[in-house]
């Protein structure tokens, strides 16, 4: 993949854009191209959020994410909604804590992390976004390398030095799934 | 270098006003631009002579935006499109006054409230005028994060040197999206004297007066000559454009902002496909780049204007090239953003009626 | 011996208003208190759209003309931006309580520090004499033939009792200049208007209660009769606001 076109969707509240966020750092530390672009508007609310991340070698063109070739789905609303416009070999990482039917495509990947339940079990209950990315950066091949700290260090700002433990933690969580 | 940081457009703005020398934000609350004054407002009084006021009303905003101008600093607002109409008021009696100022207009789909996501459909109000009179605002119009900094600081240059206010015109899109932006620290703006500002007299000369009413119409028609020799000035030196696979094109498309980066996935996917197509992205909108449209008037079979509006742009697209050529319109209106697929299903229909 | 001069913040220019109109008096009160309090090299002030319009000829500071109604946005716009100058407003009834009632409003609950000077001749002059939002009931004006209605034009908006509710501004007073005694009242109000603003109290309007004899149809004379008989017991003198006398600082 030359160029990673990530779309990720759930509740407003589960960490969505925050999780768009450490993926667009994550690139731009690696010398990539990268543009975030949200949902905004009412969605924002309590309804379904969304956000596309693209990270690529070349300039982004579109930032907007029509035909994800990663696709994050952290509710059903939104696997019913996007599960579609994934593009063919591309993947889908479900919440399957949340999400109880599977995904009916048979030409992507599909990855089923309980990240919810993780979470909670695991003491990070606010974190299941962040154990989906670790599952991302692993399948990746991206958990490993400065890059991914920098980036966490970047997003969490300095106020909540104190997150960026649990926020690998969770990753870790996530990775080794 | 300085360091490369994501940014959102609305935040880019605002911080790329402030390393411009702007001390003076007023604005008022509208999605999708509310970033640029929750980010003034956070800022603002951190710096040393920095304003940050929420108004009562877009009307005062711009109103408010008059007295600062008319003392000779820097000065913004910003808003979304029904507040850019409320704000026509002043933005008209900036013009007539011969202010430099900045407007910030982050579209949003119309007519009425219309809705909030991304739209273009402002291109006439905002390179006609907008409100009554004969005048033009210099407009300048962001494709990505990186360019919402550079042309809002390119913008208080541009509206200080010709006393002309400035418009740059993005839409929801770039206010939202988060790009790798740099900053300089410092940036080197144009420093102009502004004898013309109302600081006090000081008892030393005499007082100078903002005003844009003159009762004896030979004198106000003077006024607008003068003007307009300005905007002549503009339109011969300072019209920008961007060229993207140009050279032997035989169809262009024309597009600026979000409708230009989606049309370049569609340029690089007609080409790779055997279509000769590129795309002339004006930055500047007034101007307009009419010379770079004249220019390649004779060598391509036919022009496609992208936008996010029902094809007001595209007027500009037949005045320069002077209707020699076939115009097409592609786009999406309400919110709704054209896809590259459908710039490039237009680019395939135009080039498969050409041959 | 007493020689009378014009205030130096007066221009030489000749004002453009009719015979018999308040408003050559307002302009020489808020003159002489810039003179005296020599502040006429730091003072801008604000023109409205109204009769005073070309108020930007007559006084001899920095000037600014503003859209209708829009002066105190224009004022806050210019103490923002030179807290050390002195800014001021001058406005008519329809300027300031119809068209720029918000305007007004909000900078008087800013208790931004300016200073406005509000004249209420109770009738839209410049237009040529139609309903003003001071109009009184049963008044007789070009857009208001049969009389002001109250049941389908409203009532008037008394300006100083309004602001005087809120807890932002400084300083809110009615005035007028029927006879020289008022006219001594208002000048001294003006000054204290503009004190306030140096001290950085804040927020000081004038009310100037003040005739208009051509669009009232009346001799200048007769126009003040009407003043004292119909517009003072409606707009009655005296100070509404004064948080430092009150706080008794």
């Amino acid at each position: 993949m030359s160029e990673k076109r990530f779309l990720f969707s759930g509740f407003g509240g589960q960490g969505i854009l925050f999780a768009g966020k450490f993926v667009a750092y994550k690139g731009l530390m690696d010398d990539k191209q990268v543009s975030w672009l949200p949902s905004y508007g009412p969605e924002m609310r309590g309804g379904t959020a969304s956000c596309g991340v693209i990270v690529s070698d070349e300039s982004v063109g579109s930032p907007i994410v029509s035909n994800p070739n990663i696709l994050v789905a952290m509710n059903l609303p939104s696997l019913d909604k996007y599960e579609d416009s994934v593009e063919s070999g591309g993947m889908i990482f479900a919440d399957s804590s949340l999400i109880e039917r599977k995904v009916k495509r048979d030409d992507v990947k599909v990855f089923y992390i309980p990240a919810t339940r993780l979470a909670r079990d695991n003491g990070v209950p606010t974190l299941a976004n962040m154990i989906i990315v670790g599952k991302i950066m692993k399948e990746l091949g991206e958990f490993e390398g400065d890059s991914l700290n920098a980036a966490l260090k970047k997003v969490i700002s300095a106020k909540h030095a104190d997150m960026l433990e649990v926020n690998l933690k969770a990753m870790r969580l996530g990775a080794e799934y | 270098m300085a360091d490369k940081v994501l940014m959102k457009g609305n935040e880019a703005i605002a911080e790329a006003a402030i390393r411009a020398g702007c001390r003076h934000y007023f604005g008022y609350p509208i999605t999708p631009q509310t970033e640029v004054a929750a980010y003034m407002a956070k800022r603002m009084p951190k710096i040393e002579g920095g304003v940050f006021l929420q108004a009562e009303s877009e009307i005062s905003a711009i109103n408010m935006v008059y007295g600062v101008a008319g003392a000779g600093f820097r000065v913004m607002t910003s808003s979304s499109s029904p507040g850019i109409s409320l704000k026509q008021e002043g933005i008209s009696y900036l013009a007539g006054s011969d202010l430099p100022a900045l407007i910030v207009n982050v579209q949003r789909g119309g007519p009425g409230l219309g809705g909030i996501q991304p739209s273009q459909s402002d291109y006439f109000q905002a390179t006609r005028g907008g409100g009554h009179g004969d005048y033009h605002l210099i407009v300048l119009a962001p494709a990505s994060v990186q360019e919402m900094a550079d042309l809002t600081i390119k913008a208080f240059d541009l509206s200080d040197k010709y006393r002309v206010p400035a418009m740059l015109l993005a839409d929801g899109t770039m206010g939202q999206m988060m790009e790798p932006v740099e900053l300089p620290d410092s940036v080197d703006t144009l420093k102009v004297e502004k004898p013309w500002a109302v600081t006090g007299t000081q008892k030393k000369r005499e007082h100078n007066i903002v005003n844009s009413l003159y009762l004896a119409p030979e004198k106000l028609e003077q006024t607008n000559l003068e003007r307009f020799e300005r905007y002549k000035a503009i339109e011969e030196n300072e019209a920008l454009y961007e060229e993207f696979m140009m050279e032997d094109a035989e169809y262009c498309v024309v597009a600026y902002g979000i409708t230009a980066r989606v049309s370049k996935n569609a340029v690089i996917a007609a080409r790779e496909q055997g279509i000769r197509v590129g795309m002339i992205r004006p930055i500047t909108l007034w101007p307009f780049p009419k010379k770079a449209i004249a220019d390649v008037t004779d060598k391509v079979k036919a022009f496609i204007s992208v936008e996010l509006s029902m094809g007001q742009m595209i007027e500009d697209v037949k005045l320069a090239s002077s209707c020699k050529k076939p115009v097409y319109l592609c786009s999406r209106v309400g919110g709704v953003i054209t896809t590259p697929e459908q710039v490039l299903e237009t680019i395939k229909k135009t080039a498969g009626g050409n041959e | 011996m007493v020689v009378f001069e014009k205030p130096k913040s007066l221009t030489d220019a000749q004002f453009h208003y009719c015979p018999g109109c308040t408003h050559g008096i307002i302009h020489r009160l808020v003159a002489q208190a810039i003179d005296e309090l020599g502040i006429e090299g730091k003072t801008v002030g604000v023109a409205p759209v109204g009769c005073a319009v070309m108020a930007y000829d007559y006084f001899a500071c920095d000037m600014v003309e503003a859209a209708h109604g829009r002066a105190p946005a224009v004022a806050t716009g210019l103490k923002r931006c030179m807290p050390e100058n002195v800014i001021f407003t001058y406005q008519g009834d329809g300027d300031l309580a119809s068209i720029g009632m918000a305007e007004t409003v909000h900078a008087a609950t800013r208790n931004e520090n300016i200073t406005i000077i509000f004249v209420n001749n109770a009738i839209y002059g410049m237009t040529g004499g139609q309903m003003a939002p001071t109009s009184l009931p049963g008044q007789v004006t070009q857009t208001s033939p049969y009389g002001r209605d109250v049941k389908t034009a409203g009532y008037p908006v008394r300006v100083s009792e309004m602001l005087a509710t809120l807890e932002g501004p400084e300083f809110i007073t009615r005035v007028a200049v029927n006879n020289v005694k008022n006219v001594k009242a208002a000048g001294a109000a003006i000054k204290k208007a503009f004190e306030n603003q140096i001290n950085g109290k804040g927020f000081s309007l004038v009310e100037v209660v003040s005739s208009c004899p051509t669009n009232w149809g009346k001799t200048p004379v007769d126009a003040l009769k009407w003043l004292e008989e119909n517009m003072l017991p409606y707009y009655p003198l005296g100070v509404y606001k004064d948080r430092s006398a009150e706080e008794g600082k």
